[in-house]
């Protein structure tokens, strides 16, 4: 059967490709935020996950206002990354695991989770500049696992509640778990922490609303579904809504977890920064 | 277009909420926004912005906010941050520099508020 080996979260910034590519790991600017990846590292190359589910937000790439899915899955051979608007290189595309994108759809559709399929899915920073953090040269690591993207709507209220993103990943866990073959798999939960890049408080990062999540969404996160969209959106800024994309990431964890390694860092571009690594028992 | 019972639009100064209403107001824009995700409407822009917002069906508030460059006009006339972002990469604007637009600060003070909130 497959088995959730972990979790793993991490800020998705579009200026983090650009630092990867320039290879700015050490430039005292970048270096807080790198450091913050070493041991996620060598828990990958010693775990070597099978498959990676990518739960990110699509930033209007993959979708636009005409037809908004409030959960979508990619259910297709590969993932495409695409020119996002700014001409940036385009890297070569993800290879999905579609058996396992219909199962996972199929359990949760039967569990009242009504899901968006998708068999085209363009996948943008929010999907791919995880994947170069975690898994450096991708798709290209030999290590880097087939993925499969689910996005979650944080671009148009009204978005998810937080409560709604936590038993998404629990339902999520169901669906993983009662795959038969043999399929280590990690999911990541990307995006935030606080941020807001729009309006007059633009510029907004709330350190101690952070902690406050990072605190307790480990060992705590029920607490956390207490928090109302409004109160997420005055607390973390209007972008760090994304704040979902953990919840759903920490549901298909389980209880029985392990803080392997945390990292916050402020500012990297207009955004706090943050990552956690959560390992789940076996 | 009025929301009886679903008001977003109050509470968090400095803040718009992107809902069903602003969506609705902003739309040609953000649409407009979307197509530039291609390089080809990128340069079609550039070489006849007027001609290209009246191609996606701009209204007045959508053609003066982007005449202006003023991005608050953007989001008060329903620009969704996400879709203009492709916007100003054409117009060679970071984050910061449209961070400062709205704030009144200069890209290098705003940069500097960020760094002072760690």
């Amino acid at each position: 059967m497959a088995k959730i080996l972990g979790g793993i979260t991490t800020s998705h910034i579009p200026a983090v490709g650009h630092a990867v590519k320039n290879e700015l790991h050490e430039d005292p600017y970048w270096k807080p935020f790198f450091d913050g990846y070493t041991k996620i590292h060598k828990w990958i190359g010693e775990n070597k996950p099978d498959v990676v589910i990518n739960i990110y937000n699509d930033h209007g790439l993959g979708f636009f206002l005409d037809q908004m899915p409030t959960f979508a899955i990619g259910a297709a051979h590969e993932y495409r990354n695409e020119d996002e608007g700014w001409g940036l290189p385009s890297l070569d595309p993800f290879p999905g695991h579609p058996e396992l994108s219909w199962h996972i759809i199929e359990s949760m559709v039967a569990d009242e989770f009504d899901i968006t399929s998708c068999q085209e899915l363009a996948v943008d920073h929010g999907f791919v500049v995880p994947m170069q953090l975690f898994w450096p040269g991708a798709p290209h690591n030999p290590d880097m696992p087939r993925a499969i993207p689910i996005s979650a709507n944080t671009v148009q209220h009204p978005i998810p509640t937080l409560k709604r993103a936590l038993d998404f990943g629990k339902a999520l866990r169901k669906g993983i778990e009662s795959f038969p073959e043999d399929l280590k798999v990690v999911v990541l939960g990307t995006g935030g922490l606080s941020h807001q890049l729009e309006g007059e408080r633009a510029g907004f990062i709330n350190k101690d609303f952070d902690k406050y999540c990072l605190d307790n969404i480990v060992h705590n996160p029920e607490v956390l579904t207490k928090i109302t969209r409004h109160e997420l959106v005055e607390k973390a800024g209007a972008q760090g809504t994304e704040f979902l994309m953990w919840m759903m990431m920490r549901g298909a964890l389980g209880d029985d977890v392990t803080q392997i390694t945390r990292n916050y860092h402020i500012p990297i571009s207009n955004t706090a920064s943050g990552t956690l690594l959560i390992e789940c028992a076996q | 277009m009025d929301q009886p019972g679903f008001d977003h639009h109050t509470h968090i100064p400095g803040t718009t909420l992107f809902d069903g209403k602003q969506a609705m107001k902003g739309y040609a824009l953000n649409k407009m926004c979307y197509a530039f995700n291609k390089q080809e409407h990128r340069e079609a822009f550039a070489a006849d912005e007027e001609g290209f917002m009246e191609q996606y069906g701009l209204n007045e508030d959508h053609k003066q906010a982007i005449r202006d460059r003023d991005v608050l006009a953007m989001i008060a006339a329903g620009g969704n941050i996400y879709y203009l972002a492709k916007l100003t990469g054409i117009f060679k604007l970071s984050v910061q520099d449209v961070g400062g637009m709205q704030t009144g600060m200069t890209t290098e003070e705003f940069k500097q508020h960020l760094l002072d909130q760690a």
